[in-house]
């Protein structure tokens, strides 16, 4: 080790700290379960739903159960009628 | 209508304690009506950081077994009215606070209150758990070091999975505060970037507060550095958390940022 590469691994630790994290979390997150599952499908699912139709967070609910020897996972959208209403109806008002 | 939500971090000593007396008292400054709830029981620190210690009468868990009303036990700040605390018990260890218990203490405070700061104990354990399980939202403190960081990559797995609102299948908001940020240091590469943080957690961010000296005189006095609006840079940078969290947008500076662009251009002029 050059005198110079003595300087530098002493002056900017912050990327390798970043690198160590990224590698550890990456094996964390898969390691400790699958309970991130419901918050990355709920995310996913909302952006999709989200693309197409206006509707606040909240009106999705994810629920993972388990009924006998089959698990299910409910997913439940609430959409509001007059955001949908419209584009329902457009063909109708250009008939007219 | 009320919101709770609770201060953690998985990591201890990083700043919850000081963040929700901060927020708190910014929070109650604009006329909110707040409740700061210490959940560290066995080692109470809230009282000591409002400046209540000696105050103290009931607890949360005279509360949350029945043998003190709530309004026995909120001690009313001096200073803004519409701040309250409600501290934890110094002697009764952590068992002795029940989940049925703590639903209902945090029932009745939102019908008192439009914000209840739960003050989340360091760790992932039963402690920690009770303080996040019916909040609406967290506050990740996180410092730019890489065991803070890890362990609140691990606090919001379990804010995804293990309070009401997750089981529920609702989403679970959560914001990171990012305190003691050096930025001298973040600028030399010792210490992390704020971009390097957020990149790695992934959540919105609410707040960067520097390492400063006024936090500890702030502590000493027992007076929250934003109790009578804020002098200094830590006491402005915890009202504007205060106030994104109350759903503005104000926007983000991030400390060292302007100062390195606005000597990059005096310097090109004196060029
Ligand atoms: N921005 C800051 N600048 C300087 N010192 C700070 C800052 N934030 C917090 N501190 C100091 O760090 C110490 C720990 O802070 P605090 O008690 O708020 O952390 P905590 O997360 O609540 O700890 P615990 O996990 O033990 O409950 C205190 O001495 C506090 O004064
Ligand atoms: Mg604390």
């Amino acid at each position: 080790m050059s005198f110079f590469d003595m300087f530098k691994s002493r002056a900017a630790t912050a990327p390798v700290a970043r690198e160590r994290l990224q590698i550890l979390l990456a094996h964390e997150r898969m390691t400790l379960g699958p309970k991130n599952l419901i918050a990355i499908l709920r995310d996913e699912i909302l952006a999709t739903v989200a693309k197409h139709i206006d509707i606040a967070p909240d009106a999705l609910k994810i629920t993972m159960g388990q009924h006998g020897s089959v698990s299910t996972l409910e997913i439940d959208v609430e959409l509001p009628t007059e955001k949908i209403a419209p584009a329902r109806h457009m063909p109708m008002r250009a008939t007219a | 209508m009320s919101k709770v939500v609770v201060v953690t971090s998985g990591k201890g000593g990083v700043g919850k304690t000081t963040s929700t007396a901060a927020i708190g008292a910014a929070l109650a400054r604009t006329g909110k009506r707040v409740c700061v709830v210490d959940f560290d029981v066995g080692l109470r620190n809230l009282d000591l950081v409002m400046g209540a210690e000696r105050r103290v009468v009931y607890d949360l868990i005279n509360v949350a077994n029945g043998d003190a009303k709530l309004t026995q036990a909120l001690i009313r700040d001096k200073r803004v009215e519409t701040l309250s605390l409600l501290a934890a018990s110094q002697t009764r260890d952590k068992d002795a606070l029940t989940e049925e218990g703590v639903a209902r203490v945090i029932e009745e405070l939102r019908g008192l209150f439009d914000y209840v700061l739960c003050d989340s104990p360091a760790g992932i354990e039963r402690g920690a758990l009770l303080a996040m399980r019916f909040a609406d939202e967290a506050i990740v403190v996180t410092n730019p070091e890489v065991s803070s960081v890890r362990d609140s990559d691990r606090i919001i797995g379990l804010l995804d999975s293990r309070t009401l609102r997750a089981e529920q299948g609702q989403r679970m908001e959560k914001q990171l505060l990012l305190t003691r940020f050096d930025a001298a240091r973040a600028s030399r590469g010792e210490m992390l970037s704020v971009a390097d943080v957020l990149d790695i957690l992934s959540i919105p961010l609410m707040g960067i507060i520097p390492e400063s000296e006024d936090i500890l005189r702030a502590s000493n006095l027992g007076a929250p550095i934003t109790i009578n609006g804020s002098t200094s840079q830590a006491g402005r940078a915890y009202e504007d958390a205060a106030r994104r969290l109350m759903g503005e947008s104000v926007p983000m500076l991030i400390p060292g940022e302007k100062k390195s662009l606005l000597t990059r251009i005096l310097g090109r002029r004196a060029a």
